[in-house]
């Protein structure tokens, strides 16, 4: 059974505006392809002001799909029609404290009917910009899509850089065949063959030695200041669950982090530096890795140490 | 108010009695059968005679016939895989579109090592064309194997016949039986099928045993090679202690088959009927007239199958759903696919499946439960109005799939 948080099952057994708003003047129906589901969502707007007054859904879906179309009906209540479409799939997940990577889309779903709604609204013609393809990478929800794109547009060749390019198989590293079978077929397009010793290509900056040469010692200090600000901010999160974390080392493009408290040892600890990278490449607006302190690069003396 | 579990296609509970079998081979009897001392002795004795009671149920002609394995995935693969290496000179595989995933994900992965599978497909009542099947067969197949019964549906395959046709055609035939054995009598040694999976847990054994029959004189390559156990057709240490309960699971299942065809059956018209009469836009999606007796497969228009299971699960009733959601992979039901049931029937289908554990008062209780999960639902649905479907619902909620 899927692990569903309490708001997710209280959205569901307790839905929030069920039904359709009468005298609506927004409507918006959209589904899901990869699991069949349906949303048709209705909005009464104020013409002068462009406040959403009321909102309304009906849902041909599964216990995620009707919690988030109902958190999505509570979120935009109130807010005016250019403050909803900044509303995230994201942030209705959030909302509903987390969806299983599995059902992220059924929040997708709800953005798109939110962005379906609004363009019915403003008299315009939705067309939706995205596939979604079958889930390959489950730590980190990646489709097959996704990865198939990205190898495309990055001439990607080994399972390291795609991980790189969209974290797809950073994670537990099960779907490592799955990620092969692209690769693959992809390559195959392009002529090429897959080859599964392939290293992937040296990244120019995660030596310090290009790193300095490259860098300004100061801008090196202030991405750290800005790396360290961003931690601190995490932790009450993390703190609120007993756990902690602290920052270690940067070296280049990877950031080394120690997990303590209920984070050291938790199962869900690899989710957890998953989501504090998301957080660190959001905000600095560039690709970095977070992983344990323990895979810090070790001098001969200390792995001899650890051999014995 | 106990739980009223209707998952039995999914896995059974193990027999009080089943386990009372088994734990003396956890203790005090915990010697390898290959063992020459009395440690050892005691247990070879114990897996002789579950090797009897499987036979028994089965139908039989010979004991050696039985061959223990770890699950009934483990018998499909070296069956299939044995077909196979047996035969180099063949290259095709002849199965159904609506095989376990056992079988059929085996022979997606076999495809791309360049064979060449053939499969059957269904009608809309789950039925195969016995005429495409003849067509398929020929010199360059090396295996048929097509289920004795629908783990979603119920629905029973003719195998007897179509092991005749394969037979006839000189070619091996193996059937995935794991939810037909114990709920419908066998008599392999009338039969051709030459090779037949088994798991203990769908019949009151533990999980992780099963069994391969493999009809004496089939040509056979192990999966696994080692230790000469099982005559050395799979070594690795005996699990003993899951023989014996699996044994025990057997005489019990061969006992109590009259049941199966009385009383399950009973609960499970009662059910079927019971639903149908209380809610409408619903039907059965199996081949009512020729399916397991415990199996009953409703699909509710207009509903998501994980949405039911979640509210039944509110009031202490188990059961499954074909619905993408509930796949874990999210991939709607494959057979219900090969049925042409329309998306928005298949995506609430659900399945109850019963064991002579359950009892008429689980069913009532069932049957009322039932009828305002649905109308709840369907309040939900953008397919629905107060009190019935919208006119024409593909037309009047026709979204934009993304």
């Amino acid at each position: 059974m899927w692990d569903y948080s309490e708001t997710v099952q209280d959205h569901f057994y307790n839905p929030r505006n069920a039904g359709a708003v009468e005298e609506a003047n927004a409507t918006g129906d959209v589904g899901s392809l990869s699991c069949g589901d349906a949303l048709r969502l209705t909005l009464k707007v104020n013409a002068e002001t462009d406040v959403i007054e009321e909102a309304g859904f009906q849902t041909f879906g599964c216990g995620s799909a009707i919690a988030s179309s109902s958190a999505l009906t509570e979120m935009i209540k109130g807010m005016t029609v250019d403050e909803a479409l900044t509303v995230s799939n994201q942030e209705i997940a959030d909302y509903l404290d987390g969806l299983p990577p599995e059902k992220m889309h059924c929040s997708v779903m709800g953005r798109e009917a939110l962005q379906a709604a609004v363009a019915n609204y403003r008299g315009e013609v939705w067309s939706d910009d995205h596939e979604e393809g079958a889930l390959i990478c489950k730590c980190f929800a990646i489709d097959a899509v996704l990865i198939e794109e990205t190898i495309r547009a990055n001439k990607l060749t080994t399972v390291e850089e795609v991980a790189h390019y969209t974290k797809a198989g950073g994670g537990c590293a099960s779907c490592h065949e799955g990620i092969e079978e692209i690769l693959t077929m992809v390559m195959e397009e392009a002529g090429e063959t897959f080859d599964p010793e392939a290293v992937a290509a040296p990244d120019v900056d995660t030596t310090p030695e290009t790193l300095v040469a490259g860098t300004s010692g100061m801008a090196i200090m202030k991405r750290i200041k800005r790396i360290e600000t961003i931690i601190e901010s995490i932790r009450p999160q993390l703190q609120a669950d007993r756990g902690d974390i602290e920052l270690v080392e940067v070296m280049g493009d990877t950031i080394y982090v120690n997990m303590t408290g209920a984070c050291s040892g938790c199962q869900m600890a690899a989710q957890t530096l998953g989501g504090v990278q998301q957080r660190l490449i959001e905000d600095l607006g560039e690709f970095v890795k977070v992983v344990p302190a323990t895979e810090l690069p070790v001098s001969k003396t200390s792995s001899a140490m650890a051999g014995a | 108010m106990k739980d009223v579990y209707l998952d039995n296609n999914a896995t059974t509970m193990v027999d009080p009695s089943v386990v009372e079998a088994m734990l003396p081979y956890f203790t005090e009897q915990f010697g390898n059968p290959s063992s020459m001392h009395s440690f050892g002795n005691k247990v070879g004795f114990a897996l002789k005679n579950a090797r009897k009671q499987i036979q028994a149920l089965l139908g039989a002609e010979h004991d050696s016939e039985i061959i223990f394995t770890s699950c009934g995935t483990e018998s499909d693969s070296t069956a299939i895989l044995s077909a196979l290496k047996a035969q180099p000179e063949r290259n095709e595989i002849i199965t159904t579109v609506v095989e376990h995933p056992a079988v059929l994900s085996l022979c997606e992965h076999l495809e791309k090592d360049g064979y060449k599978v053939h499969y059957l497909k269904v009608n809309k009542k789950g039925q195969l064309d016995l005429e495409e099947y003849k067509s398929f067969l020929s010199d360059r197949v090396a295996v048929v194997s097509v289920m004795w019964a629908n783990n979603e549906t119920g629905t029973l395959f003719p195998v007897l016949e179509m092991a005749e046709l394969a037979n006839a055609a000189g070619v091996m035939f193996h059937s995935d039986a794991v939810q037909a054995v114990g709920k419908i009598p066998m008599n392999l040694k009338t039969s051709k099928i030459d090779m037949l999976s088994i798991s203990g847990h769908k019949l009151h054994a533990p999980k992780g045993i099963g069994v391969l029959y493999l009809r004496r004189g089939v040509r056979f390559r192990p999966l696994l090679r080692g230790g000469h156990q099982e005559r050395g057709r799979r070594a690795g240490t005996e699990n003993a202690a899951s023989i014996v309960a699996l044994g025990k699971a057997a005489e019990m299942a061969l006992e109590n088959m009259q049941l199966e065809n009385t009383r399950v059956k009973a609960m499970r018209d009662r059910l079927e009927q019971g639903i149908l009469d209380s809610v409408s836009h619903c039907f059965t999606t199996s081949d009512v007239d020729n399916r397991l007796p415990n199996t009953c497969n409703i699909a509710f228009e207009f509903v998501e199958g994980e949405a039911i299971l979640m509210l039944l699960n509110k009031e202490g009733i188990a059961a499954s759903s074909g619905s993408a959601c509930t796949s874990g992979s999210l991939e709607p039901s494959h057979v219900m696919r090969a049925m042409d049931i329309p998306y928005t029937a298949a995506h609430g289908s659900t399945r109850f499946s019963f064991s002579r554990y359950n009892t008429m008062e689980e069913v009532e209780r069932v049957i009322a439960a039932v009828p305002p999960i649905i109308e709840k639902l369907r309040k939900l649905s953008p397919y629905w109005n107060e009190n019935g479907p919208v006119e024409e619902p593909e037309k009047a909620f026709a979204p934009t799939y993304a």
